[in-house]
């Protein structure tokens, strides 16, 4: 364990590059002094910042705002990081309010990829209640041209053409709160998952209800099944087994917290429906804490290797797929982003 | 030369310490002062004033010479004593959130 790195900012993601393992990427960002982007190409032993001028392409447009009244859209945080699977120079960056960017220097100069915050739908988009935020990025690592996102409270989106052009996909969502059946926009997407061998099939964490789609969106089925409550954040896919997924429930919407004061990863390995608990090394009594959305990874080793962070400042890992964890960090501020990377 | 106070989060950004010192031509003002700062420390670019409107970022405040002047107009001139270099002009994360 090494530094604090940036103490006193909030940082929201650190990613690191597949295709070069000692370039990592730091999300930074405060109530005071915005948003600050860092990369480090040792390995995480040194930082420099990079660029942080997060524009909108104009026309600027207008989105919902909680009281369903337009409003302008203004930059706030990157939320999200995802680099390229091939070039080291190239990342997209996820923002609040609502947009994708992208850098192909890297990080020297952020450009919209503006076909997504101009789609026709987004006017109806509005914040969830962390705000409206881009969470999601997964770049297809089969198809190069195509683009999951995710963005609370809009949707899910898929791009086939690098990010110019994205058609909502959030057919079979159902959301309290919205009338509209079948409503093209307006779902509390939390996260999506993907394993790297099936990516046509898609895992959702939505604010209520887990789903899983085989269509690479097209259509979205509830696998939400036994689970004790189907409200949570993160969503993660065993490494070796597409169908294995991991979800850790919480109470409810208002209350963001482990039900019952046990911390409990629910584990399937039928791609939904059917749900484990798994305990072993979590506490199970007088525990109050959340997993946050980026705060779950898995590894990619023989036997493959989950983690998760706390809002009580823990980093659990486990070994074993999940069947046993250990505390491997405490006492950190709240964990809001945990990766894993692998190194040759 | 105008001082210019940094708060900690800006220092560790800006790899400095407590206080800088700028050169700004006249007249002295805020947006003169700040211009320098963002000028030398590139890295602060945004982080005081939003990038696209120069507005003051809501929480950050500026002082000097024991007066707030977060409100002031950016081009009005700063007292005398942070023109000469006497006193600094600082910037501060304001109190909130706790």
């Amino acid at each position: 364990m090494s530094g604090p790195h940036f103490p006193g900012w909030e940082v929201y993601h650190v990613n690191g590059s597949p295709a070069d393992p000692d370039r990592i990427w730091a999300s930074a960002s405060g109530g005071w002094f915005g948003q600050v982007i860092h990369r480090s190409d040792d390995g995480g032993t040194s930082w420099q910042q990079v660029d942080h001028d997060f524009a909108y392409e104009p026309p600027v447009g207008e989105h919902l705002w909680y009281d369903g009244t337009p409003r302008p859209w203004e930059f706030k945080r990157i939320w999200h990081l995802e680099p390229s699977r091939t070039d080291p120079d190239v990342v997209y960056a996820g923002a609040e309010d609502a947009a994708l960017y992208k850098s192909t220097d890297g990080g020297q100069k952020w450009v919209e990829l503006a076909g997504l915050r101009t789609h026709a739908s987004a006017p109806k988009w509005q914040p969830g209640a962390g705000g409206m935020c881009l969470h999601t990025i997964i770049l297809d690592p089969v198809n190069p041209d195509r683009i999951f996102v995710a963005i609370s409270a809009a949707g899910a989106f898929r791009s086939d053409d690098g990010g110019v052009s994205w058609q909502p996909i959030n057919r079979g969502l159902v959301s309290e709160g919205i009338a509209e059946s079948g409503a093209e926009v307006g779902h509390c997407v939390h996260r999506l998952a993907q394993h790297p061998t099936r990516p046509d099939t898609l895992f959702m964490q939505k604010h209520w209800d887990v789903l899983r789609t085989d269509d690479a969106g097209d259509n979205w089925r509830e696998v939400s099944g036994d689970l004790p409550t189907d409200f949570g954040f993160p969503i993660a896919v065993h490494a070796h087994e597409p169908e294995t997924i991991y979800v850790v429930p919480i109470t409810s919407d208002s209350l963001h917290y482990v039900m019952d004061g046990k911390l409990r990863v629910y584990r399937s390995r039928t791609g939904g429906d059917q749900w484990e608990p798994l305990t072993a090394g979590l506490p199970q009594e007088n525990c109050y804490v959340n997993v946050l959305r980026d705060a779950m990874a898995v590894d990619t080793l023989e036997s493959c290797g989950i983690y998760f962070g706390t809002s009580g400042g823990q980093v659990y890992g486990s070994a074993d797929s999940g069947d046993t964890w250990q505390a491997l960090v405490r006492d950190l501020p709240p964990v809001l982003s945990v990766e894993v990377q692998v190194l040759p | 030369m105008i001082r210019v106070i940094l708060p900690v989060h800006l220092r560790t950004l800006a790899n400095v310490g407590k206080e800088v010192t700028v050169d700004v031509a006249p007249p002295v003002t805020q947006r003169s002062v700040l211009d320098a700062v963002e000028r030398d420390y590139p890295m602060l670019l945004g982080t005081m004033r939003d990038r696209r409107t120069g507005k003051r970022r809501p929480l950050v405040r500026f002082f000097a010479c024991e007066e707030d002047l977060s409100n002031d107009s950016p081009d009005a001139l700063l007292p005398d004593r942070v023109a000469k270099g006497e006193e600094p002009f600082m910037v501060v994360g304001a109190m909130a959130g706790g």
